[in-house]
């Protein structure tokens, strides 16, 4: 679960969310509040982290948290 | 100072209202990343001045219209100061003719130079300043950019396109804490405007409230300002520096 942690602590850190609200199943828009350039800021603090390019239609797709988690593991 | 321990790239800053903004916000004790794209004697003569004032300088040469050298200047601005956080897009060039007369070259350069780059010096200094929830971006428009001027149909599209392009970016970074304003000078004495016969000045100085061209002074002191925390709550602005020619 390195990975997941790893992720998880990008997200309270760009968010500012409770790391208990850092579910598999959490919606970025829905669950954690969100906007458009939030996640565009969170895609490139992940792809800091993970020295990985994210492309735009792949970061679309990107809706929960399991589904930044899966695209990340993946491709490590 | 009120830019004390800011660093601020300012493009065209060799010469003109470019060089009069990089010497006002030095003055306010900003360190200066002095960019131009032809005149490097001139450009050293800036960095000169702004070494005087006892701030720091960086002479970057770069054409503004090409995407991959502005990415490299703000890489290297990152490495030498470790942030950016004031961006006045300045440079800009003039190919006047009437519209019967203009060139697709003359029409295509000015909209890169003068438009295009504005969205290269953006793209490269937004995700360093939105990372840092900090930035003051300036873009010099102009008069003509609201109001039009027979013989300048590509110099006004680009300077109007700028303020499209700051009020865009005004409602996209503002949540960020980065303001994006315009300024739009009137005639100010430049070398862009002095091949003007004294008849046209004259007539022109005839239109002005004030009853006098503007120096470029005139429009580095509202720049300067600007970027200060002065306009902390002031984004997405057109500021008209022309001496009252439009009320």
């Amino acid at each position: 679960m390195a990975t997941f942690d790893r992720i998880k602590a990008i997200i309270v850190d760009q968010l500012g969310v409770d790391e208990a609200d850092v579910t598999m199943d959490a919606s970025f828009v829905d669950d954690l509040g969100a906007d458009s350039l939030d996640i565009v800021e969170l895609v490139m603090a992940l792809e800091e982290e993970f020295g990985l390019e994210i492309p735009d239609e792949e970061a679309e797709k990107i809706r929960t948290v399991g589904d930044a988690v899966n695209f990340i593991q993946d491709r490590l | 100072m009120f830019l004390s321990g800011k660093v601020a790239i300012v493009t065209g800053a060799s010469r003109g209202i470019g060089k009069a903004i990089a010497l006002a916000m030095a003055g306010a004790q900003a360190d200066i990343v002095i960019n131009y794209a032809g005149r490097a004697d001139a450009a050293e003569e800036t960095a000169e001045a702004v070494r005087k004032i006892g701030r720091r300088a960086l002479v970057y040469q770069a054409d503004v219209s090409d995407t991959r050298q502005v990415q490299q200047m703000v890489d290297t601005v990152i490495a030498e100061f470790g942030k950016v956080d004031i961006l006045v897009n300045n440079a800009g060039i003039t190919r006047d003719n009437l519209i019967l007369r203009m060139k697709e070259e003359d029409w295509d350069t000015v909209m890169a130079v003068n438009l295009k780059s504005a969205f290269n010096t953006i793209k490269a200094v937004a995700r360093p300043m939105v990372k840092a929830r900090y930035g003051r971006i300036i873009n010099v428009s102009s008069v003509v950019g609201l109001y039009g001027n027979p013989g300048q149909a590509n110099y006004a599209a680009a300077k109007a396109g700028l303020i499209g392009l700051t009020k865009s970016m005004a409602k996209e970074l503002g949540p960020r804490n980065i303001t994006v304003n315009a300024v739009a000078p009137g005639f100010i004495m430049t070398d862009m405007t002095e091949h003007l016969t004294p008849e046209a000045k004259e007539r022109l100085t005839s239109s002005i409230a004030l009853n006098r061209l503007g120096t470029p002074e005139d429009v580095a002191g509202v720049v300067a300002f600007l970027a200060s925390d002065f306009c902390s709550y002031i984004t997405g602005q057109v500021i008209g520096v022309d001496g009252g020619i439009v009320m």
